[in-house]
């Protein structure tokens, strides 16, 4: 498997359901799964699966001994891996800007050279590729296709990609080229194409014109939250409140929440806002807060990190995702597992397998608004939402989803 | 000897339009007049009228037709309103004298449950409803969704009604037959008709199901099946919802052939049709029935959990109720409206979150997306509708403080009719003494001027008398509060 994020160190969605997912196959058995990821820390959980960090895989040969690279890189990699690898390297690119050990630098982030890192990470793959034996590839969004697709090339092995989002989803409809047509080339490369919703498998076959016989969707899950996550302790403030979770974006709707807060404070006063989360229109929501003389109950704690996320939840009485398009969208399960009820747009992938949830369309702020004001005006609604919602979570597990993915597996190896 | 009675339900709610909570307070309009009309009028032209012109010509055609009908309160207000017609087509087989109609509540609610007093009031105006509009006077009674216990039984006794159609729940009968008459354990002169579930839903549910084995249903093979009952079950109670035929089940599934059918077939196997009132006085109940939990005709358990089954339902219906109490004292008419139209059995029906689980039939019926949106939706609207009532009756105002002073202005208002009653027969008592005094008049003209005068001063003191009487308790009162 190829990705880009791995927990603990994730910047959004995509590290999550990578990690729950590896997981989830793994507990269905018999199953040998390496994961390669661009900066692995050392700290990630590697139980289950055999984890790679890009930044420790060679490319070009450098004479080092064995205790050299026990020291330099014993914690992530076995050093009998690095020297397996340093076997297999297959081109000279003594150019590149490689390290002692002959290997690149990768950031595991999202930095402005993007492109270029993505091109190593590919580069990467080739070795990676040639060294292991494995059965079938399976890449994680955009940032990997390339390197999946070196790996078939190399390798001769079948491709499964996993659509974790499009660039449709990102930029409400104005593309950038590039990034579309390197989701395009994976995914007319890729014997399988999964999708984590129907609303994503009908972007791929509309926009990125894929046979919708190649497109299969497997929903997301959620791994249980721990129990010291569960207890995490807040003072609940004497008001309800309603928060808002995530990138400040675009693609979330931000504007809909705030114009939605609008609507209700004008009739309950007993009612508080929080937009947690930074992002690249976080100053314009804050204006317009402001504009629409809100500002004095409509808040901006900023970017919210590990356990703050789960407070966060666990004091908020709402949950709301207004997103514009949303593949996925897992944090409205996570705010379930907190027992705290959620509002999401009919524009999400979750809306397809969430029955106790609220879903409106993103755009439609009298509902929005209809709905906030009735989950902390009835407490039977709160109730029935938190209860039923809670039980309805807990079912949604990611051994189900592996299942589904190792099926898809079967059905590719047997007609490769 | 064996007999069928057929018993027809018709039933509209009025479904509640999209309200915000920023409406509360605003808009006292609850109603989607457009859907309504739409949906009354499709189904009418569908069902209803087709179904009502058969049921015409069997009558014409068979003498021993018979079969009876029981319609809500509400239903004949959109009827009223949307299809004039089909209220002709009523009356009609009304006239025929073979159409009984049952009573039931006015507001198809679940008031039997929550609210005697209203539950009583409901059915009265129904029965009152029936009586102008077709000339009928119920005997027999048909809760709202066949909803019965044994608290029930006894107001449904004191109601004056013989006989009361209900389900025959598996679980309440156990190997017992629904095909005989039951009396209530709680009230033994109620007579209770058990509907036949099996073969209802051979109609409603099965008629047009190519999987079912018994497809294609014919009315010949129908009556069979009532003819193959043991010879000691008498009596076969059907009950069916009138959009069965031609709504739930297409005019193209050949299901009005099927009942145009039927009287013929049973002719030839010689059962009868009997109407509800007929059962209830040729038959007489062969066990006491005793029903601890109350059942019902809906979805697979029978009870009253399509209702009240999740805290959503149970918080709505509790909050309507709340109400109750100073609505038994609120004579606003729209309010009173409302009230009833607010208690609809379907808008908590609507709530149910059953269909998650198991797909059953309560989605297909909401106007709503999910259970989450009609709660929301009818509790914007109760929240309004009860921000009326405290308008007329303050919340902390004790419905017992408000009762006591009912209290007080009906006893003044008795105080006013006593004295005015007073004022009356001295008038006449006055007249009297005049007229005899006239002959005397005639007799000593001399003595007339001295009459006179006190019969008039008479007359001021009671004019003077009677506001006197009106101001009293004011002054009163006002000694009060001194």
């Amino acid at each position: 498997m190829f990705g880009w994020e791995f927990p603990p160190h994730i910047l959004g969605g995509l590290g999550t359901a990578s990690y729950g997912l590896t997981q989830g196959m793994s507990q269905c058995g018999n199953m040998d799964i390496t994961f390669v990821i661009p900066k692995p820390w050392g700290d990630e959980d590697r139980s289950f699966a055999n984890i790679i960090g890009a930044s420790q895989v060679p490319i070009a040969w450098r004479d080092v001994n064995r205790d050299y690279v026990e020291q330099r890189i014993g914690k992530l990699m076995d050093p009998d891996l690095y020297f397996r690898l340093r076997d297999h390297i297959y081109a000279d690119f003594n150019y590149m800007r490689t390290n002692d050990l002959g290997c690149l630098e990768f950031s595991g982030r999202y930095p402005d050279n993007l492109l270029e890192e993505i091109n190593n990470y590919s580069i990467m793959a080739g070795v990676v590729a040639r060294t292991l034996d494995f059965d079938i590839i399976h890449a994680h969004d955009w940032l990997c296709y390339p390197a999946g697709i070196h790996a078939k090339q190399v390798t001769g092995k079948p491709l499964v990609i996993h659509v974790h989002a499009t660039d449709y989803d990102r930029s409400r409809g104005n593309v950038n080229p590039t990034v579309f047509n390197i989701e395009r080339d994976g995914m007319l490369h890729a014997d399988h194409i999964i999708t984590v919703s129907n609303l994503t498998r009908q972007t791929v076959i509309d926009k990125y014109g894929i046979d919708p016989a190649k497109v299969t969707t497997v929903h997301n899950a959620v791994v249980p939250l721990s129990q010291e996550l569960l207890d995490v302790e807040v003072e609940k403030p004497k008001e309800k409140v309603v928060t808002f979770l995530g990138r400040i974006t675009m693609q979330k709707g931000p504007e809909y929440f705030v114009e939605a807060a609008v609507k209700v404070l004008k009739n309950n006063d007993n009612v508080r806002f929080v937009m947690a989360g930074s992002g690249d229109m976080m100053e314009k929501m804050i204006d317009l807060a402001a504009a629409r003389g809100i500002a004095d109950r409509f808040h901006f704690p900023g970017f919210q990190k590990g356990k703050q996320v789960y407070e966060m939840l666990k004091a908020s009485d709402v949950y709301i995702m207004p997103s514009v398009s949303e593949p996925f969208g897992i944090s409205p399960l996570e705010a379930m597992q907190m027992g705290c009820p959620s509002i999401i747009s009919k524009q999400s992938g979750c809306a397809e397998i969430l029955n106790h949830v609220i879903k409106t369309d993103y755009w439609d702020i009298d509902a929005m608004a209809d709905a906030i004001n009735a989950i902390i005006s009835y407490p039977a609604l709160y109730n029935s939402l938190r209860e039923e919602g809670l039980a309805e979570v807990a079912q949604i597990t990611w051994d189900k989803a592996g299942q589904k993915v190792i099926d898809i597996y079967n059905k590719v190896l047997q007609n490769y | 000897m064996k007999a069928v009675s057929f018993n027809f339900e018709i039933h509209q709610p009025f479904r509640l339009k999209r309200y915000r909570f920023f409406d509360i307070g605003n808009d006292h309009y609850y109603y989607d007049d457009f859907l309504d009309d739409d949906i009354v009028t499709r189904i009418a032209q569908q069902s209803y009228i087709p179904a009502a012109e058969t049921l015409l010509r069997m009558i014409e055609e068979n003498k021993n037709f018979r079969c009876s009908i029981a319609i809500t309160g509400v239903a004949i207000e959109q009827f009223e309103q949307y299809v004039p017609e089909f209220i002709d087509l009523l009356k009609k087989l009304a006239d025929t004298g073979k159409v009984e109609f049952i009573a039931t509540p006015y507001a198809h609610s679940l008031a039997s449950l929550y609210d005697p007093e209203d539950f009583q009031i409901q059915v009265r105006v129904q029965c009152e409803k029936l009586k102008e509009l077709f000339g009928v006077t119920p005997k027999v009674f048909r809760n709202t969704e066949l909803i019965y216990n044994d608290d029930i039984a006894p107001q449904i006794t004191a109601m004056g009604f013989k006989g009361c159609i209900t389900e025959g729940a598996k679980h309440i009968l156990g190997w017992k037959s629904p095909n005989y008459v039951y009396s209530a354990a709680s009230s033994p002169k109620l007579k209770l008709l058990l509907k036949n579930d099996k073969l209802s839903d051979d109609i409603a549910f099965r008629f047009a199901d190519t999987n079912w084995d018994a497809y294609p249903l014919t009315a010949d093979k129908y009556m069979d099946w009532i003819a193959a009952t043991p010879s000691e079950e008498q009596i076969i109670n059907i009950c069916l919802n009138l959009e069965t035929f031609g709504a739930m089940m297409p005019a193209s599934t050949g299901i009005f052939q099927f009942l145009e059918a039927l009287p013929r077939m049973a002719s030839e196997r010689g059962i009868e049709f009997w109407t509800p009132t007929e059962v209830v006085s040729k038959l007489k109940p062969v066990d006491e029935l005793s029903v601890l939990h109350t059942i019902s005709c809906a979805d697979e358990a029978r009870d009253t959990s399509a209702w009240t089954g999740n805290q959503l339902q149970r918080e709505a219906l509790e909050k309507l109720y709340s109400a109750g109490e100073r609505m038994a004292a609120i004579t606003d008419r729209r309010l009173r409206q409302d009230w009833w139209y607010l208690q609809g059995s379907d808008n908590f029906y609507y709530m149910s979150t059953k269909h998650f689980a198991d797909g059953s039939a309560h989605a297909n019926f909401s106007p709503f997306e999910s259970p989450y949106f009609a709660f929301t939706n009818y509790m914007n609207v109760l929240a309004d509708f009860l921000v009326r009532v405290d308008a007329q009756i303050p919340k902390r105002a004790s419905v017992e403080e408000y009762g006591s002073l009912l209290k007080i202005i009906s006893n003044q208002e008795q105080e006013i009719s006593e004295l005015r009653r007073e004022r009356d027969s001295m008038s006449r008592s006055l007249e009297q003494y005049n007229v005899e005094h006239k002959d005397k008049e005639e007799e000593a003209p001399a003595e007339a001027p001295a009459k006179k005068a006190p019969a008039k001063k008479a007359k001021k003191d009671e004019a003077e008398a009677a506001p006197k009487a009106k101001k009293a308790p004011r002054a009163k009162k006002a000694a009060k509060a001194e």
